[in-house]
């Protein structure tokens, strides 16, 4: 029989032990918003990086008891912007998750806004993703936060690279490149006035396979979607993209049913699975070393307009 | 418990030195970068000129981030790259390097293991006796200097361009190291590199007029930490959680844990603890670290203190050795002003030190340092961009210690309290009061 597939077997020359200084990093980071701000939040998708990032926040706040399980309390709720085009799977794991540790969520549904007339669309089954904005301002504005835990990182694209750890947003929400404070050793500026909010990113500094990595060490839960599984899909552009509801075959393409894993999960209009036979954490690292298309390259319809498409949305307030 | 983390540096050089060409080589070359990436950069470079001998692109335009830039055709801000090797994880702080480039450059600094100044040997008079540095060359290095970015490393760039190489890097060789052991600065390699070829970038130089290390594998070997665990212990307060440790059973009210990184040192259970600014003493009953109970918690890792009686700590306070936090309230310091509004004396800001924020006074400028020579000159403010010496009165005591011994106790930000913009970055050198008394004391003797 075969031995198990582990990083430190497949990798024997590379030190791991930076996930360590990477998790006292995020940790000490969301402490910092637990201690600094009245109303934190903390952003939850059940996509990978906000898992990590819950993960973190239950080492931050929590005791870990013998068994691995944690007691204890976060003291911030939870936050998840619903498009209503997510995967089923991704909701049945955020409600199976957010129950398994008592967590408070709160749910910004863009159809309530799309109700409110906040967001208008265009077409009924365009992609949702760039009216997040809204329904996250909204949930912002009626619930008073005034921070919010993300999980994004600085590799994952270029507008990104320059993001502060705590990111200053101002009473519209809106992130502007030349107004972000420097940041100092460990000494961030989180002086505001009222109206504004701060987001924060423990995980800046982490790679996609940092984040690999971590998921494996710390057998940390995620939705089955990010696994191997059979789905029907065409090909489109070179992508692969999922055949649902909402985003249908069209006339002349061919459906087949493939073998695939997502690497990034957001709305089913705009997120596209690759091929994949890797059915564990540990297999998805292993592919990540071979990988040669980036992760928003590979997965995301909405970055490939141009490479500046990240920039513009962030500065509408987009995560 | 590891505190083993990735090598965190910054890269300084001027316009045309090659520093955005030798990022993009360490990405290429360690493999960071991905077919969709190089895709993109080779459509947009699809009908450039490029040179003989380099990649299909321009390396340079894989740093270059936001779109306001390339309009402007120049970077405004840090960015961060991450690669790795089978050896370590890197973290780069990459500061542009156009003229307005201190304020970059302090944020890069602050908190980087290593800098990597870039020097362009196309640049330099090879004929003249002794070579003459550019003065940007000496201002990347001494800002690195001053900020106590604890290696300096030197990588001599474009050495694809020059003739005779040989005599060419010897020459500036010299030339550094004389300017280095002049300004009383440590230099951890001097590496000559074609960042445009990728010569002696990551693979080492196979070469008859120089032999050693590749830039990448003096990397490799550079420290990260510089934690030493027999001096006394510097704890500052960040967070303070109501669960206890273990069983919870002790008695009275539910016991509080202290969170907080060591600052220096390191904390053991059964040490005594000062508290500062109270001056209370307690013993240590019981430590956390991430995963559950400890015994010693080193400096650079984050502890969670249970003391055994129940004082009254909260966010901002220090946990010390008995004796060690000594308040100072008028303090001496180096000041990097980052903000387009000049530091004027008498106005009124606020400092942020450890998890405390207080406000002060600027009592007074008393140098401006000339960043090409560090030479002090007589200054009444500080503008963009100016480094120099002042006095700031605080509105309470901090226990502030000089940032050459512990990075935590002696740096602070300084904050518009208006604007809310980080105004400052501010360094201490000592309690200004002990200064002055020891001023007053040399005039009377």
């Amino acid at each position: 029989m075969n031995a198990p597939l582990l990083p430190k077997h497949l990798l024997p020359t590379i030190e791991h032990s930076h996930l360590d200084g990477l998790e006292e990093e995020a940790i000490f980071i969301l402490r910092e918003v637990a201690a600094s701000f009245e109303r934190p939040a903390l952003l939850f998708s059940g996509g990978k990086d906000s898992c990590v990032v819950l993960h973190l926040a239950e080492k931050a706040f929590k005791t870990r008891r013998s068994g691995g399980d944690f007691s204890g309390s976060l003291p911030l709720p939870l936050l998840h912007v619903d498009t209503g085009h997510n995967f089923p799977e991704v909701i049945e794991f955020r409600d199976r998750r957010v129950a398994q540790i008592c967590a408070q969520l709160v749910v910004a549904d863009l159809e309530d806004s799309i109700r409110r007339v906040s967001v208008r669309l265009a077409e009924p089954l365009e992609s949702r993703n760039g009216h997040q904005s809204v329904a996250l301002l909204e949930a912002i504005e009626s619930h008073h936060f005034d921070a919010l835990i993300g999980g994004a990182r600085r590799d994952e694209e270029k507008a990104r690279a320059k993001e502060r750890i705590f990111s200053h947003r101002d009473r519209f929400g809106q992130w502007s490149p030349k107004e972000q404070r420097p940041e100092l050793w460990n000494l961030f500026n989180t002086r505001m006035r009222p109206g504004e909010h701060f987001r924060a990113f423990p995980i800046s500094n982490w790679t996609e396979l940092d984040v690999w990595l971590y998921i494996a060490r710390e057998s940390i839960p995620l939705p089955s979607l990010y696994y191997s599984h059979a789905r029907a899909v065409v090909r489109r552009q070179g992508l692969l993209v999922p055949v649902t509801a909402v985003t249908p075959a069209q006339q002349c393409e061919v459906v087949e049913t493939v073998q695939v894993r997502f690497r990034t999960v957001g709305d089913m209009t705009c997120t596209c699975p690759v091929e994949s036979s890797a059915a564990d954490a540990n297999q998805v690292v292993t592919e990540t070393l071979t990988v040669t298309v980036s992760e928003r390259g590979a997965t995301r319809m909405d970055d490939r307009a141009s490479d500046t498409a990240m920039e513009r949305r962030k500065k509408e307030g987009y995560f | 418990m590891s505190t083993e983390r990735a090598l965190r540096f910054l890269t300084a050089g001027s316009v045309d030195d090659g520093k955005s060409t030798l990022i993009g080589r360490l990405l290429l070359d360690s493999q960071a970068l991905l077919a969709d990436q190089v895709d993109t950069l080779t459509q947009r470079a699809a009908g450039s000129p490029r040179d003989a001998g380099g990649p299909a692109f321009d390396l340079s335009l894989l740093t270059d981030g936001l779109e306001a830039e390339r309009e402007q055709g120049i970077t405004i801000d840090v960015a961060w790259r991450y690669f790795a090797t089978k050896q370590r994880k890197f973290i780069i702080a990459d500061a542009p390097g156009h003229e307005q480039y201190t304020r970059n450059m302090v944020t890069a600094a602050a908190g980087s293991d290593a800098a990597v100044v870039l020097v362009d040997v196309t640049k330099l008079d090879l004929s003249s006796q002794p070579l003459q540095l550019l003065p940007q060359t000496r201002r990347h290095a001494l800002l690195a200097h001053l900020l106590r970015v604890p290696s300096l490393v030197f990588a001599v760039n474009k050495f694809d361009a020059v003739a005779d190489p040989g005599p060419a890097f010897a020459a500036v060789r010299h030339a550094l190291e004389a300017f280095a052991a002049e300004a009383g600065m440590q230099v951890a390699a001097i590496v000559p590199v074609s960042a445009l070829r990728g010569d002696n970038v990551a693979t080492p130089l196979n070469a008859s007029w120089h032999v050693g290390p590749s830039l990448l594998q003096v990397l490799e070997g550079l420290p990260t930490g510089r934690h030493d665990t027999a001096l006394g212990l510097r704890l500052p307060v960040q967070y303070v959680a109501r669960a206890g440790v273990g069983s919870g059973a002790r008695t009275g009210e539910q016991p509080r844990t202290l969170w907080g990184r060591v600052a220096q040192g390191q904390v053991a259970v059964g040490d005594e603890v000062q508290v500062f600014p109270s001056g209370e003493r307690a013993r240590v009953v019981a430590l956390r670290h991430v995963d559950g109970e400890v015994d010693a918690v080193a400096a650079g890792l984050s502890a969670g203190v249970l003391l055994d009686r129940p004082l009254d700590v909260s966010r901002g306070d220090w946990l010390g050795t008995p004796g060690l936090l000594q308040p100072v309230q008028h303090v001496a310091a180096t000041l990097a002003w980052l903000d387009t509004d000049p530091a004027t004396p008498g106005r009124r800001y606020l400092l942020r030190h450890g998890h405390r924020w207080v406000q002060a006074r600027l009592a007074h400028v008393q140098a401006r340092l000339d960043i090409h020579s560090l030479r002090a000159t007589s200054a009444e403010s500080l503008a963009v961009n100016e480094i120099g010496e002042v006095v700031f009165d605080l509105q309470q005591p901090l226990p502030l210690a000089p940032f050459a011994q512990n990075t935590e106790a002696g740096s602070l930000i300084v904050v518009d309290p208006t604007s809310h913009r980080t105004s400052g970055a501010l360094l201490v050198r000592g309690d200004a009061a002990v200064t002055r008394a020891a001023g007053a004391a040399g005039a009377a003797a």
